[in-house]
């Protein structure tokens, strides 16, 4: 009933042929963002571009974080919070009164800080998204399941436990299972809230392995407070301090030669 | 419902992603107006339920006002057929009852959250203790009326003041208890370990530190309890009975204002179902005090 | 001065008021637990005369006539399960919704603390007011309702039944509908405190996937606080099954088996409201026998609920 007839159309072409990537895919212009009276950003403005992995790094407080939660409008949670200027999603903005929040969140997917699996089971965790649009089609869900486990790496583990609870799980594995929560629905960009923040060394191995394979298929944007994890897995990185972005370019170039004072002061580790 | 549903979603090929902000408003629109419709249900149900209390309030005021005065809270009850009269004696005996009650339950229920709290938290009698407090809360307070009735009354004889403080003793014992124990847990351990630490022993620790700072949490607990007390009706029916003459002594059936409005009614006199709200008003009244206070104690804390 | 009372006579002295007062605390906390044991001891031994005549005839025995020494509560019994299951059926939706309401953000916070606060009042109200209320609002509603449902359902299979004539104001469906808005703070009060334990994570998690506010509600959250709205649920049976005031003010109190909604019954708490004051001999025997089920059945209520609840407390645990 609720779909339109774009949505039920047969998938064109594989993943070889897709166009070529944009690269304002998500475009911010302009931004100012308010918590109440407390300017929170000052005058965004930054291009990231399609199917590759942005990172954004500084201080806490600096607005990293925010940023990011305003990309799917999670802010709106918040009472009291207003913007100005737009951000736009592969050329549309994602303000537009003809866009509903709940649609866009499901074509933003977002990896939390702390994971936050569901007390459902592994398979009923993955396919949330799919049932509240009111899927039952049984081969579409299984399929969905395996294809999002394998692709958050995570399908060797768990195949055969699938209906186990998903709090089971150990911390990386959870992590991981958000990851393929977030990208059973297929969407067009993955926002990954320090992902890696609670997890040991080898898990998070494990997600920036994933990271890398993800890129081919999403756009990525990472916020995360560890500047090697940056420099190990981003395309671009942003710095962000005291709400503003000071500096955004090749992640290699901001690691090696940056234009600003404040990133060099800061990936020095002079300050933060 | 929808069984091709499943093209839906998981299928948005990459390809297709190009205008996904628009196909998905339509998607949608179904589910934000059942959110929408749900979101109002919900408000509508909630303010449902103020509907009865405000009725409750309104009419326990409108009935209860008119007979409202001096002579009322100060006569005896009107026999059936006549004017004029009062509530005194029951606004006394139910003071008279609910005293008994704290005085006999306080004790005890103190000391048992101070030995559960103080002295052995994790001994099987600290366990049981907690686990009967549980029980006795759950236990039906007309219970503690049959109780009441097979000690005292079934032995001495008669009913009696006793009988009915006896009853709401054993009703608000976990109340106290219960609430006592919260207030000493309240009492931050760092307290204990300076009183401990500057040699005191076990009972100069809980009598000079740890009382004093959990007294205004116990007196919470203790308003709390005047207030169950106070409202209740079901354990007095026959323990302390009712009486339309002043209490002299705590040997005799007593008057109170829960079995004063439950006796008047049921009657068919108007005059007596109007001192029957009129009660309820002052009933009101006092609990809602009692509650307030505890409240106000609370927030000192 | 100090330095005598560290002599060591002195401190001896001075350490005995320590040991006393522990012993003191002994003694209370062990009255406190054979209070309970003293209850039931009590109550068994007065109703020990009736339970050996009866035995378990009384449970089946649908005859209450004090006249000819013959007792049997099944109707009572019947009553006080009846009475509550459907104030719980009529309570739960409402004070769900309530809780849900209170948890959530639909209204600013002063309207929702002023719901809070109208609902907290409703358990404050004592019983014998609840009743009072119901003599002069309830009955006179059900009355009316009654004659409409008897007329309006007289050729509808079950529901003729469960509306048969005669229609009463005293009956068992206006002392469910007080007794539900009795239960409902207790139901409200339990849930909202496990709706509020779901961490702010899921909901997030359930946000950012797409969902509604109420899809988020309904699959995430109230799923997750499932366990404490059941333990809410049977704490409030239990609460409604010993309720003895408004009951016995509205039921009616007869002792007559009817399936009807509209006819008077009776509940074992009522039963004794109403007999136990002018009762004699083995009147008396009896109604302890009646009171000792109650305290059996919401005893068992009461550690079921307790037991769910401490489930959950171990359950959400592990949640964070």
């Amino acid at each position: 009933m609720d779909q339109s007839p774009t949505q039920s159309a047969p998938r064109p072409g594989a993943m070889t042929d897709q166009p070529r990537p944009r690269a304002d895919f998500l475009k911010v212009v302009d931004f100012n963002f308010y918590y109440g009276k407390k300017q929170a950003l000052f005058d965004i403005n930054i291009e990231i571009p399609e199917r590759q992995v942005t990172a954004f790094i500084g201080p806490s407080g600096c607005g990293k974080s925010t940023l990011l939660r305003n990309f799917n409008r999670m802010n709106e949670l918040i009472e009291g919070v207003r913007h100005e200027g737009d951000i736009l999603l592969n050329g549309r903005s994602i303000y537009d009164r003809q866009v509903e929040v709940i649609a866009l969140r499901r074509s933003i997917g977002m990896v939390f800080q702390k994971s936050n699996p569901f007390p459902k089971s592994i398979y009923e965790n993955i396919v949330y998204s799919l049932r509240i649009a009111g899927v039952r089609n049984r081969s579409v869900l299984d399929e969905t399941v395996e294809r999002s486990l394998r692709g958050a790496a995570l399908w060797d583990e768990v195949k055969d436990r699938l209906h186990d609870s998903a709090l089971g799980l150990s911390g990386g594995q959870m992590q991981r299972l958000c990851i393929a929560r977030a990208i059973a629905n297929r969407p067009a960009v993955l926002l990954m809230d320090e992902p890696c923040s609670a997890l040991d060394p080898i898990a998070t191995a494990k997600v920036e392995d994933l990271i890398h394979e993800l890129k081919r298929e999403f756009t990525i944007v990472i916020v995360t407070h560890n500047m090697q994890q940056a420099a190990r897995c981003s395309d671009r990185t942003a710095f962000f301090y005291l709400g503003r972005l000071i500096e955004f370019d090749e992640t290699q170039k901001i690691f090696s030669n940056p234009r600003e004072k404040q990133t060099e002061d800061y990936i020095t580790g002079r300050f933060g | 419902m929808n069984a091709d549903a499943g093209s839906v979603s998981p299928m948005n090929s990459s390809s297709a992603r190009t205008d996904f902000l628009h196909t998905a408003t339509s998607v949608s629109w179904r589910r934000s107006l059942g959110n929408k419709v749900l979101n109002v249900l919900c408000a509508v149900l909630a303010f449902l339920t103020l509907i009865p209390l405000f009725s409750i309030l309104f009419l326990v005021l409108k009935n209860g006002l008119p007979l409202l005065g001096w002579e009322t809270l100060t006569q005896l009850p009107p026999v059936s057929g006549t004017t004029g009269g009062g509530i005194g004696n029951a606004i006394v005996g139910t003071l008279v009852m609910v005293g008994l009650a704290i005085a006999l339950a306080t004790p005890f229920g103190v000391l048992s959250a101070i030995y559960v709290n103080e002295y052995a938290p994790n001994a099987p009698l600290a366990h049981a203790v907690r686990f009967v407090a549980k029980l006795l809360t759950g236990i039906p307070s007309i219970i503690s009326g049959v109780f009441a009735y097979a000690v005292v009354v079934l032995t001495t004889g008669s009913f009696s003041a006793w009988a009915g403080g006896f009853a709401l003793a054993v009703l608000v014992l976990p109340t106290i208890l219960l609430t006592a124990e919260q207030a000493l847990l309240g009492v931050p351990k760092t307290y204990r370990e300076a009183s401990y630490g500057l040699g005191a022993t076990n009972f100069q620790t809980i009598w000079r530190v740890v009382l004093p700072d959990a007294l205004p949490a116990m007196m919470t607990g203790l308003m709390l309890a005047v207030a169950r007390a106070a409202g209740e009706t079901a354990p007095l029916l026959f323990t302390a009975l009712f009486s339309y003459g002043w209490i002299e002594s705590l040997n005799e059936p007593t008057a109170s204002l829960s079995v004063l409005i439950y006796n008047f009614s049921t009657t068919f006199d108007d005059h007596q179902k109007q001192m029957a709200w009129t009660a309820s008003l002052v009933l009101v009244i006092l609990v809602t005090l009692a509650n307030v206070g505890a409240q106000a104690l609370f927030r000192k804390k | 001065m100090p330095d005598s009372a560290l002599q060591s006579g002195g401190l001896r002295e001075f350490r005995k008021g320590p040991d006393l007062f522990r012993a003191l605390c002994w003694l209370a906390a062990a009255a406190t637990v054979a209070a309970l044991v003293w209850i039931l001891w009590e109550i068994t031994a007065q109703a020990w005369p009736a339970i050996r005549r009866f035995g378990l005839e009384f449970l089946t025995s649908d005859k209450w006539q004090p006249g000819r020494n013959r007792f049997g509560v099944l109707p009572f019994l019947a009553g006080t399960v009846s009475s509550s299951l459907i104030a719980l059926l009529l309570a739960l939706p409402l004070g769900l919704a309530v809780a849900i309401f209170l948890s959530e953000d639909f209204l600013p916070l002063p309207v929702r603390q002023g719901v809070r606060f109208t609902v907290e009042m409703l358990a404050a109200i004592p019983s014998v007011v609840y009743g009072l209320w119901g003599i002069y609002v309830v009955i006179p509603l059900v009355q009316k309702f009654g004659l409409w449902a008897v007329a309006a359902f007289r050729d509808i299979p079950v529901l003729n039944v469960l509306f048969g004539k005669p229609a009463y104001g005293n009956s068992l469906l206006t002392a469910s509908l007080v007794l539900a808005l009795m239960i409902l703070p207790t139901i409200t009060a339990i849930s909202r405190t496990a709706l509020v334990a779901v961490p702010g994570t899921l909901r997030e998690g359930a946000y950012a996937l797409g969902s509604t506010r109420w899809e988020a509600i309904f699959r995430v959250i109230l799923p997750t606080a499932a366990p404490g709205i059941v333990a809410a649920t049977i704490l409030a049976l239990g609460r409604a099954m010993g309720e003895t005031m408004a009951v016995a003010m509205l039921i009616g109190n007869s002792s007559k088996l009817s399936w009807s909604l509209l006819s008077p019954a009776g509940t074992l708490a009522g039963l004794l409201a109403n007999q136990f004051a002018e009762a004699a001999d083995l009147q008396v025997s009896a109604l302890m026998y009646a009171a000792l089920l109650l305290v059996a059945l919401t005893l068992l209520v009461n550690v079921a609920g307790e037991a769910v609840l401490r489930y959950t407390q171990k359950k959400t645990a592990g949640v964070r």
